[in-house]
């Protein structure tokens, strides 16, 4: 346990930062991560929320991971049903849509399970509204949606305690990523938009990006 | 003993039989040996119908950091030199150029990445492999492309719950998703589903040893 605690150590992680010259790629990804990742250590004085952990408000632990993870992807499965009920779009691109919203699914099953086996209790399924205009902003919003829920998978990581969830939670995780770099292919956009190291994103910048299609 | 190759028989994909791992000094390290059975466990892996949250894990069991990394150093070396020679091999053109070199910047970022994160571990990085890649045009590049990336994503999975350090667990997520993203752009140009499954398997111990124990000495 020892050398956890000394690894995931503010102290030591500077340490390792300053090492970087070798490894420029590797140095600008820990920096990119570096803030969120303080929040990781459970000793409560790096974390960023007071001792608290980023997802306390969904539960204690990974209980509270999982249920943020849940929440987010109780927004994605809603967001492609809605998106296969608009009837933007047909063949080829329908049946990917359809199928990453079958994919979505399947994780909030797995999710609520998951809280269960636990002992927790599943967070509820938000109210959502999407706009859905056309075709192209759908698309767009769509590789958002992914891309988000790719770096907030990659964000909690590290905070997860139990080998198993956490080998769950890398299953789904390297999914929303290839769901975001399929739509980014659509979209014409680079499959990978930060480079050869994924950037991972911190509870709120997620809670903040998906509010305003929470409704009530 | 060191030039030991797959055969058609222990593997479900065949173009896979043909790669070679080759090392100087005679002796395969750990990391290579694991890295065959990655393979070769890839290879059978749609076989496997693996719910999420059985309790299944880990690629590993009682490897180091550093013997965990050295394993994933290896698996980037194979892809980045794959892609390296891809370059002039695989006669790609267009969007699948640009592809290539896409592949082959990100995989070689990840071999420094992984070379300077062993090094600050105290740890020695494996040397290159040299490998062999049996495949002749587009069609063949992609094939085995998509093999290398579906495999390296699940060898990631697998193998990340091992990791005892916060920062290179978060490492290791941030270049698995990459490859993930690798992988289901390959698959787009191979016409085949981006995401086919909704939790990409991992390689469990069972597995990889059942896959290495043919290629123990």
């Amino acid at each position: 346990m020892a050398d956890i605690k000394q690894l995931a150590g503010p102290q030591s992680r500077r340490k390792f930062l300053a090492v970087g010259g070798g490894s420029t790629a590797l140095a600008a990804f820990l920096a990119a991560c570096g803030s969120d990742s303080s929040s990781t250590t459970t000793t409560g004085t790096t974390s960023m929320s007071g001792g608290k952990s980023e997802t306390a408000e969904f539960g204690k632990g990974d209980v509270g991971i999982l249920n943020y993870a849940l929440t987010l992807e109780y927004l994605e499965t809603a967001f492609y049903a809605e998106v296969v009920k608009s009837g933007l779009f047909k063949g080829a691109d329908l049946a990917t849509i359809r199928k990453f919203g079958q994919e979505e699914a399947e994780h909030v099953q797995a999710l609520t399970q998951a809280v269960k086996s636990l002992g927790g209790k599943p967070a509820p399924e938000p109210k959502a509204e999407f706009p859905l205009k056309d075709a192209k902003s759908v698309l767009e919003l769509a590789g958002t949606v992914e891309n988000l829920g790719a770096a907030a998978y990659l964000g909690q990581a590290a905070n997860i305690e139990s080998p198993e969830v956490l080998a769950s939670a890398l299953a789904i995780h390297s999914v929303e990523g290839r769901h975001a770099a399929a739509l980014n292919t659509l979209l014409g956009e680079s499959i990978t938009p930060d480079g050869a190291f994924a950037v991972p994103a911190d509870v709120p910048t997620v809670l903040k990006s998906v509010e305003p299609f929470i409704v009530g | 003993m060191s030039n030991k190759t797959m055969t058609n028989e222990q593997l479900a994909k065949p173009e896979l039989a043909a790669v070679h791992i080759d090392d100087d000094s005679g002796d395969l390290s750990r990391s290579e040996v694991l890295l065959k059975g990655a393979l070769a466990a890839g290879a059978v892996y749609g076989t496997l119908a693996v719910g999420p949250f059985v309790r299944k894990a880990l690629a590993m069991t009682g490897g180091s950091d550093v013997d965990i990394l050295n394993f994933a150093l290896t698996l980037e070396y194979l892809e980045s030199t794959f892609y390296e020679e891809a370059k002039s091999r695989a006669k790609a053109s267009g969007e699948l150029k640009s592809l290539v070199n896409l592949l082959a910047k990100d995989e070689q970022q990840h071999v420094e990445a992984l070379a300077g994160t062993i090094k600050k571990l105290g740890g020695k990085p494996v040397a290159k492999p040299k490998f062999d890649f049996p495949y002749s045009g587009t069609g063949g590049f992609l094939k085995l492309a998509q093999t290398f990336e579906d495999t390296g994503v699940s060898a990631y999975n697998g193998a990340a719950p091992m990791i005892k350090s916060k920062e290179v667990l978060t490492a290791a997520g941030s270049i698995v998703q990459v490859e993930a993203r690798h992988a289901a752009a390959i698959r787009l140009q191979n016409k085949e589903e981006p995401a086919p499954a909704a939790f990409d398997t991992p390689l469990d111990e069972k597995q990889v040893l059942k896959a290495v124990e043919p290629f123990l000495a």
